[in-house]
């Protein structure tokens, strides 16, 4: 039998303390019904002989200590799933918010899920084609790939997942795909630029929608992204679908993280996080991915915002730490009008070279890609020469680096948002500025790719 | 027998749980806690309430279930059927509990970490009546082409064989019996348990001073490690530090490798497996996995395991070092078991140390890594094993000056400090050669100087100042221009790049150059250096540095690397020749001008 409290002690922030209960587990979902007869929800953080502390999940506002009563259901949050979800827009705690009709769930699911044995994993190893030179020639994506982008504010990251999701296809595959979108603590019009281009694009049948705007309650943005990997695991793994996850924007769940640990009083790690952060953005970050005995997968890209355009704030370095790669966008690169503005060098894709290559791309995508990050990283430092001691100062070597660096950037980083490239123009784009150079410059390519592609610019 | 000790839950936080009602356990007994019946370790007792922490996932536990306790310390089990391997933090075997369970990992969940049906050829090496000592060696098993594991006595029981018989067994049959020196007589069976918090016992601790090679040339010629050395890796996010691990982890000229991936990526482990069963070892031809043991808790599996993870496999890498062997123990990475254990100390509100670390993460670090070492095993005989331990540490930021990258520097002897501004360049492995250091290289230089002659030592010592020179003939470039050094300030720049891209870059997914012999490494040096020597000595006699920059055999050296070791001998030197040749061409096109 399930029992109502109606001990609610204390009631400060987004944590609850509630006395003499009973039979309360750890991780269970309460529910408070106030004075109102609304029901809002939390969950146990702590049990400590018969008393609770629980975390709300929306706001305390009109919780009253009289009056307001709690009773524990015996289970975690839970997500009910089913294939019509696709389509349908919910809110931060996976209630629907759209007029369409009820949903009838084929299943409830724990929306913590359970971690993936890693010997179940299957390797990904499926080039996805974004349609975006500088990450499918040099940073390239694979399914069942966590890819974050790391940003600042006021730089174009919606506009480039958006391309991505438009874009995004498997070479010569035509299998079931989907969309699961998380909006966390994202403004309106951020949240309505994703929408309109999903409905624009005829993607809308194909997505599912988790919004939490800036303006719902912050903690509850703890379970958005959870609700939605729990709906994108169900469509993945069950339905065997290839499920593109965005989760947007980190940084606002994190934030939502340190608030519940501050209002814990725990000892904080660096910039008053949690020092439990990691392991928080694992549980989220390596649901990703592709098991044994199912067809689908999770690729997932979430995006965040650096404070200060600071790569080693902790959230995108922890991030980074747990992700396989990032696309970093670079402020500089935006000014000069290039789009999307990509900056090339401290990106990275971990899983590029299992992705990449004879029956994936093309023989010679590897040898290229290291010429170009190595003669774009020599190019920019001989344009930073330049700059203090002039181009006379430069060898005529370092003269040639220092225009491909620029054209590299108007040509290969500048392509818009609209624009769609098919992997093989990125590569001939990619030979084309190699073209540059004397042949004896490109050591890291072998002679029989020379043979066949390299043409000397007159 | 000791009674059962059973309490009662009474606080929950996260992985932590409090029971009471435990007054008669010990610390660091194994309990299980719940209807699950979750593992979990006593980490501290006061009055009769122990804290317990629990490898598992708690979700679910309340105040009021059940917990008991084993009566026993967390132990692994050792014995055949280890090796090719993967378990979890707490030994469980990864791919039976996929086979039982499915592709998520259950909760309370028990399988044994050897498999109990398996039959093993043992093959006795001592007689009946034989007197033997804890440590000896009773006989060997098979386990693979490549592992012949031998079975020991257990550590502490000494007397005579009473029976002892070649045949098939289960690792729980008895295989022989040994009347102790109190009468007692005792069966002795494949598999052995041991504690994973305490170091196995030795006889003697040795110097190391032989290096373990490990084919790759930045370590290898520069930076070496000993067998039996301790070394790590920091580096920030993306400066290769899992792919530095797992070239060490595949070509260390060891002969188990134990992996400990702990709080890392699932998909990196993944790789492991799937990649290592393909990769031959150059030493004996088989398969890489033939010799490999994993350790997998990846970042999403229970924090607390993640803490024990590391024990686990220092302990099975202990336990094949007493056989006599070669064992290398390389974790990916300590920041996170650093991680774990600053959260269950703040879960037991203990006063924080810096960043929030405990103030016994030094000495915790310090234990592990005092583990490895060159030993004389126990037993009759002096059979010499090693264990290297190479840890990875995953610096915030990058920031070296963080605790866990200062405590662990503090203990090991080699640093490899890997550099992002490297990585972007894409230089790898991305050893920065300034700041990376070995204290091995004076005692091992001795080995190297029987084995590859005066001149290894020579050469190595060379280049390092070379790079040192480069970086400061940088700084000069970077107010003055290139233009203003000398033609033989710019020789050395040119021979830095040469080494720096032509020498120690190494492609680690490159099919002729992931792994490179020390004799191919010596080659190449003399190969780099001998340019260098013969540009030097043709600048003093008035050739310009561009004529010797343009030579066509700068880019023949820049693609020496990828020469098969058999032919390498004979092409470097014919480069060289070639250089000589086209020198000579330079001067007496010189000399008829100057006519």
């Amino acid at each position: 039998m399930i029992r109502e409290y109606q001990t609610i002690r204390e009631v400060a922030g987004p944590l609850m303390l509630v006395r003499d209960v009973e039979n309360v587990k750890y991780d269970e979902l309460g529910e408070i019904r106030l004075p109102d007869g609304s029901i809002r929800r939390c969950k146990v953080l702590e049990i400590d002989g018969d008393r609770a502390l629980v975390q709300l999940f929306e706001s305390s506002a009109g919780l009253n200590l009289s009056e307001s009563t709690v009773r524990f259901v015996g289970h975690g949050v839970e997500l009910g799933v089913s294939e019509d979800m696709l389509g349908r827009v919910f809110d931060g705690m996976g209630t629907p918010i759209d007029d369409g009709p009820k949903l009838i769930y084929d299943k409830v699911l724990d929306i913590n899920g359970s971690p993936i044995n890693p010997t179940a994993r299957l390797y990904p190893s499926e080039f996805i084609q974004t349609g975006v030179s500088t990450i499918d020639g040099l940073n390239t994506l694979v399914r069942g790939q966590k890819l974050p982008i790391f940003s600042g504010s006021g730089l174009p990251h919606a506009n480039l997942a958006a391309q991505i999701a438009r874009q995004a296809k498997v070479i010569g595959s035509d299998a079931k795909f989907a969309v699961v979108f998380a909006a966390i603590g994202i403004t309106f019009e951020e949240a309505d630029f994703f929408i309109s281009d999903f409905r624009r694009t005829g993607a809308l049948d194909r997505t599912v929608l988790f919004i939490n705007l800036a303006s719902d309650p912050a903690i509850e943005r703890i379970s958005t992204p959870r609700m939605a990997l729990t709906a994108a695991e169900y469509l993945a793994f069950e339905k065997n679908m290839h499920v593109l996850v965005i989760l947007t924007d980190i940084t606002n769940y994190a934030e939502a993280l340190r608030e519940v640990s501050a209002a814990r009083k725990e000892v904080p790690g660096r910039r008053g996080y949690p020092g439990y952060l990691y392991t928080d953005l694992a549980s989220m970050y390596e649901r990703a991915g592709r098991k044994k005995g199912s067809d689908g997968s999770i690729t997932m890209i979430p995006i965040l915002t650096m404070p200060e355009d600071d790569k080693t704030h902790p959230i995108p370095d922890l991030t980074g730490y747990i992700t396989e790669g990032q696309i970093i966008l670079s402020r500089e690169i935006y000014r000069k009008g290039y789009l999307p503005p990509v900056d090339v060098l401290p990106s990275l894709s971990r899983l590029k070279d299992k992705g990449i290559g004879e029956g994936k791309t093309r023989a010679d995508h590897a040898n290229t890609m290291n010429q170009l990050f190595a003669c774009y990283a020599r190019g920019k430092e001989a344009q930073e020469l330049m700059v203090v001691l002039g181009e006379a100062a430069l060898t005529p070597t370092d003269r040639l680096y220092a225009r491909f660096a620029e054209e590299f950037e108007a040509r290969y980083v500048n392509q818009g948002f609209s624009e769609n490239r098919t992997i093989e123009e990125t590569l001939d784009l990619g030979w084309d500025l190699l073209g540059i150079f004397p042949r004896s410059e490109l050591k890291r390519i072998k002679p029989e790719f020379l043979d066949q592609y390299y043409h000397e610019r007159t | 027998m000791q009674e059962a000790i059973k309490g009662r839950v009474i606080k929950v936080s996260g992985p932590l749980v409090v029971a009471e009602g435990m007054g008669k356990a010990n610390m660091y007994d194994v309990v299980r806690v719940g209807e699950k019946h979750l593992l979990g370790e006593i980490i501290e007792m006061r009055g009769d309430r122990a804290s317990i922490q629990v490898y598992e996932e708690t979700a679910g536990i309340g105040p009021g279930d059940e917990v008991f306790s084993e009566g026993e310390p967390l132990c692994v089990e050792l014995g055949p059927g280890l090796v090719s391997n993967i378990y979890d933090g707490i030994q469980r075997p990864l791919e039976e509990l996929y086979q039982h369970f499915g592709t998520n990992l259950p909760k309370g969940a028990v399988l044994p970490a050897l498999d109990r049906e398996k039959l093993w050829e043992f093959v006795p090496a001592v007689c009946e009546n034989a007197h033997v000592l804890g440590g000896d060696i009773l006989g060997t098993v098979q386990e693979n082409k490549v592992v012949a594991h031998r079975i020991l006595v257990p550590v502490g029981v000494s007397g005579a064989v009473v029976k002892i018989e070649r045949g098939t067994f289960r690792v729980t049959d008895p295989v022989c019996v040994i009347r102790t020196d109190s009468g007692e007589e005792k069966p002795i069976t494949l598999l052995q348990k041991w504690p994973v918090r305490r170091a196995r016992p030795v006889k003697e601790k040795l110097p190391p001073d032989i290096p373990m090679i490990t084919g790759q040339r930045s370590i290898d010629a520069l930076f070496p490690i000993a067998k039996g050395g301790t070394a790590c890796i920091p580096g920030p996010f993306g400066s290769g530090k899992t792919v530095t691990q797992h070239q060490l982890a595949k070509w260390s000229d060891v002969d188990l490798v134990i992996y400990v991936g702990c709080g890392e990526r699932g998909n990196e482990m993944t790789d492991v497996l799937r990649e290592f069963p393909e990769l031959k070892d150059p030493r004996t031809g088989e398969s890489l996995m033939m010799r490999t043991v994993l350790i997998a808790n990846t970042s999403d599996m229970p924090v607390a395991a993640r803490e024990a993870s590391i024990y686990t496999g220092i302990t099975i890498a202990e336990y094949f070092r007493d056989m006599g062997y070669d064992v290398a123990v390389i974790a990916d990475s300590t920041s996170r078991w650093a991680e774990a254990l600053r959260e269950m100390s703040g879960r037991l509100e203990e006063m924080p140390g810096e960043e929030g670390y405990p103030a016994y993460l030094t000495s915790r670090l310090a234990q592990f890594y005092e583990r490895a070492g060159r030993v004389v095993c126990l037993g009759s005989g002096d059979r010499v094993g090693t264990l290297s331990a190479i840890g990875a540490v995953s610096p915030q930021g990058g920031d070296i000056s963080e605790p866990v990258t200062q405590a662990t520097l503090r203990i090991v002897k080699v640093f490899w400090g890997l550099e992002a501004s490297l990585a972007y360049r894409r230089h790898f492995p991305a050893i920065n050669w300034l700041t990376s250091y070995s204290l091995y290289s004076d005692r091992l230089s001795g080995w190297f100087r029987e084995h590859l002659g005066a001149e290894w030592g020579e050469n190595t010592a060379r280049a390092l100042k070379i790079l040192q020179q480069e970086s400061e003939l940088d700084e000069i470039v970077k107010l003055v221009g290139v233009d203003a050094l000398s033609g033989q300030d710019r020789m050395v720049l040119e021979v830095a790049r040469s080494l720096r891209e032509d020498f120690l870059q190494q492609d680690s997914f490159s099919d002729t150059d992931s792994y490179c012999l020390l004799a191919k490494q010596n080659l190449m040096l003399r190969l780099i250096l001998g340019f260098y020597d013969r540009a030097c000595r043709a600048l003093d006699e008035g050739v310009t540095i561009e004529q010797i920059t343009s030579l066509d055999e700068v880019e023949r050296i820049g693609r020496a690397k990828n020469v098969p070791e058999a032919e390498a001998q004979a092409v470097y030197a014919e480069i060289l020749n070639s250089v000589d040749r086209s020198l000579d061409a330079i001067r007496q096109a010189r000399e008829e001008e100057d006519k």
